[in-house]
């Protein structure tokens, strides 16, 4: 409970010329917390995301993460290879759509194996012994290994993507709407899975979705944003059970009790 | 060290989807709950005890007041406390037994009921044993263990519910009418299972509707609608 | 016409300059992928149009040119590209590896080791070897920036999953000088031990891509494979047909409807040399 947080977030803004993308945002991630990110569309949080993860450069404020080695590192001063090696090694990213994270033409294994190849494993029997295990574990047959994600269903798609990215086992997973556009018992399948990796391993996640049924199994905490800002901040349960924001409780009572 | 001590404690409810309406539930309130005693909140329904302990354990905010808690050798004022902080007392020092299970999908009774003790670091084959051995003294049928709750019966959720909770070794425990939907032989488990608690030093503070369970398990009861920013309804 | 009415090697003076300062950059920075700006060439792109600008670029009136296709210096292309340069610069040509100073190749190297001083001119069709992943330029010219090479195992990793062992056979990709990956334009992959540590000087030129790259002489070219399914080349279990040579690359050739075959050297200067005489050519080469 005394160690540093995994990332510290600073006044981070981007604006898209004159709109806001966000603003203003400051907090600190634990290692082993997720974090949820809530919000309806063009509330900023995609671009949130997009700025942490260095995918889209920020205007002002700062990101500090935390290194493997303990050295903590200001995002925007790295340069553009160690960014890569940290993307492929110490984080992950779980796009919604899985088409824009695996490569479609390429086996299921070739997927969960390619990280483990762009640090160095040059050892084909590892890296495929190394799949199958992370096949396993996101619930696809060994029999598919070979098989191009052309062929999967969607929600297996979506496991396949979350293996790819915890192959090498990253501290930090960021997620964008990861259960959007799956059928309601698929997005329970994979949730399911998904809480027990990130419990399993201890990552540290930063989770955007819309669907407060996901923000409530999944994170322990959640950052309400509304036109780029952050308007309510808490422990999960503390937001979803007693919202004090006008617009969190017009979130909360739009969704029907389970 | 006294385990929880509530002081000055106020809540408003602001409903802004009906105009700010401002609903005060208490204001003042202050209570003190030493190891191996079982504390009653007493008064009548609707007066706001379940909120009580909604604040106890952090799902509702405060507006005013301390909820210091022992908790790693030291006191945490819970109302202040950072989400990580919260997430980590509960884990180790603070359960809580509420009157609905909040059931995962797919994972099943018995894995409910261990997940705490996974949690707090015990080996999972010895927590599972643990858990089938509260399930069973709780009566609930073999078969069902490795089911998800989803589609049982009240009762039989409420008795996941009270294994889970009770299967930790929280030094404080919160509890929300556990004894709600049960028959008899099962709400003698459940006064059992308490008094075990009591004699093994551990604060309760409950919330039952029963008289008969409560006369029997509550070392105190505290009225708490002189508290009420609402006044009696 | 012989000549006349062109500058010597065709090309004017400053575009062979500029494709020399394309060369020497590519020298410098072996296996590195230099843009210059291609002409348009006096035949179709896919006809070695590369080549030709970059031989263009540094024969000088005492070169002697050999010109081979898939090992042959009697094929269209080689014949066409030899009849080119005879117009175009009136130098010297030849057959034999050996005497020539330059040689242009599309898909082999020749089987006689190269010396020091002479210079090898592939033909390429696809310099970029990451390409069959990645389709974005602007992301494979990073990935090479960055030695971000993973993806190249990806695709061997998919060979040997698919076939059991690495079933890549042409255009083996390579990593020069332990820095870039290189496509070795579509030579066998029986060849690239010969780019290894080369005396050669080696140079790649890709016409419809614009790109120059190259293989300095005494340059170490590693072929890319796993610790446990390493680099091997094709063997064949038979010698040559014509020459009975053994450990030489050997062409498929089909005699007749029936099915029957033989297996010839791909490279016939080294086969003729190896025969008593070096007129008579076999039938099955025309």
């Amino acid at each position: 409970m005394t160690d540093a947080p995994i990332l510290e977030v600073r006044d981070l803004a981007k604006a898209y010329g004159a709109r806001i993308g966000c603003v203003d945002i400051s907090f600190d991630l634990w290692a082993g917390e997720v974090l949820a990110v809530v919000g309806e569309s063009g509330s900023g949080k995609t671009t949130l995301l997009s700025c942490l993860s260095t995918r889209l450069a920020a205007d002002r404020g700062s990101v500090v993460y935390a290194m493997r080695d303990g050295s903590r590192r200001d995002l925007s001063t790295m340069r553009e290879a160690e960014r890569r090696f940290l993307m492929r090694t110490d984080w992950g990213f779980v796009h919604q759509n899985p088409a824009d994270g695996l490569r479609m033409g390429v086996s299921a294994g070739a997927n969960v194996g390619e990280r483990l190849m762009a640090v160095g494993d040059r050892h084909y029997g590892h890296i495929r012994g190394t799949a199958l295990d992370w096949l396993d574990r996101v619930e696809i047959d060994a029999d598919r290994i070979d098989d191009r994600p052309r062929a999967f269903s969607g929600g297996m798609r979506q496991r396949l993507q979350i293996a790819r990215n915890l192959v090498t086992s990253p501290r930090l997973v960021f997620m964008d709407e990861p259960t959007g556009g799956l059928d309601v018992s698929v997005q329970a399948r994979l949730l399911d899975l998904m809480r027990g990796l990130v419990r399993d391993l201890g990552l540290s996640v930063i989770i955007v979705t819309h669907d407060l049924a996901v923000a409530r199994l999944l994170s322990h905490r959640i950052m309400v944003m509304k036109e780029g800002r952050v308007i309510e901040h808490g422990l999960t349960d503390r937001v979803l059970d007693d919202p004090r924001e006008p617009y969190t409780q017009l979130l909360v009572s739009s969704i029907p009790q389970a | 060290m006294i385990p929880l001590s509530v002081r000055d404690i106020a809540k408003t409810f602001v409903m802004h989807l009906r105009g700010g309406l401002r609903l005060p539930v208490f204001s003042g309130l202050s209570f003190e709950v030493d190891r191996g005693e079982c504390l009653v909140l007493g008064g009548p329904s609707g007066v706001g005890k379940s909120s009580i302990l909604k604040m106890l354990y952090g799902n509702y905010g405060v507006d005013a007041g301390e909820i210091l808690v022992a908790h790693r050798g030291g006191l945490i004022d819970l109302a202040r406390a950072l989400p990580r902080e919260v997430i980590d007392i509960r884990r180790l020092s603070l359960g809580y037994v509420s009157q609905f299970l909040r059931a995962i999908p797919r994972v099943s009774a018995v894995d409910i009921v261990a997940d705490p003790l996974i949690g707090s670091g015990i080996d999972r084959d010895e927590a599972t044993a643990r858990a089938e051995a509260a399930l069973a003294r709780l009566n609930l049928p073999r078969d069902l263990w490795t089911l998800p709750p989803a589609t049982f019966s009240g009762g039989e959720q409420q008795r996941v519910n009270i294994a889970r909770g009770f299967i930790s070794d929280h030094p404080i425990l919160l509890l929300d009418e556990p004894t709600a939907s049960l028959d008899a032989a099962n709400r003698a488990v459940v006064v059992d299972m308490i008094e075990e608690k009591k004699a093994a030093g551990v604060a309760l503070i409950g919330i039952f509707h029963d008289e008969d369970v409560r006369d029997r398990v509550a070392s105190r009861v505290v009225d708490v609608s002189r508290y009420s920013a609402r006044g009696v309804r | 016409m012989n000549g006349v009415a062109y500058n010597f090697a065709y090309l004017d003076e400053q575009t062979k300059r500029m494709i020399r300062r394309a060369i020497l950059k590519a020298i410098a920075i072996p296996g590195y992928q230099v843009p210059f700006a291609a002409r348009e060439m006096p035949m179709p792109y896919g006809w070695g149009t590369g080549g030709v600008q970059v031989t263009a670029a540094i024969i000088g009136p005492n070169d002697r040119l050999k010109v081979i296709d898939q090992g042959a210096d009697d094929t269209t292309n080689a014949v066409s590209i030899r009849a080119f340069f005879r117009k175009v610069t009136n130098v010297a040509v030849t057959t034999h590896t050996g005497d020539a100073t330059i040689i242009q190749t599309r898909h082999r190297i020749p089987e006689q080791p190269l010396a020091a001083g002479q210079i090898l001119v592939y033909q390429v069709p696809i310099p970029e070897p990451l390409r069959f992943l990645e389709p974005r330029e602007t992301e494979t010219r990073v990935m090479h920036g960055l030695e971000d090479y993973g993806l190249m195992h990806v695709k061997l990793y998919e060979d040997i999953a698919h076939h059991g062992r690495i079933a890549t056979a042409y255009a083996y990709p390579v990593k020069v000088a332990d820095r870039y990956v290189m496509d070795p334009s579509p030579i066998p992959k029986f060849d690239n031990p010969k780019m290894h540590m080369s005396p050669a000087l080696q140079l790649f030129g890709a016409g419809r891509e614009k790109r120059i790259y190259a293989v300095p002489p005494y340059t170490e070219v590693k072929s890319l494979d796993f610790e446990d399914h390493p680099f091997e080349i094709q063997t064949f279990d038979q010698p040559c047909a014509l020459c009975g040579a053994r450990n030489v690359y050997l062409d498929e050739v089909i005699l007749d409807d029936r099915g029957g075959r033989m297996f010839v050297c791909s490279d016939t200067d080294g086969c003729d040399s190896r025969r008593p005489t070096t007129n008579d050519q076999p039938e099955a080469r025309s």
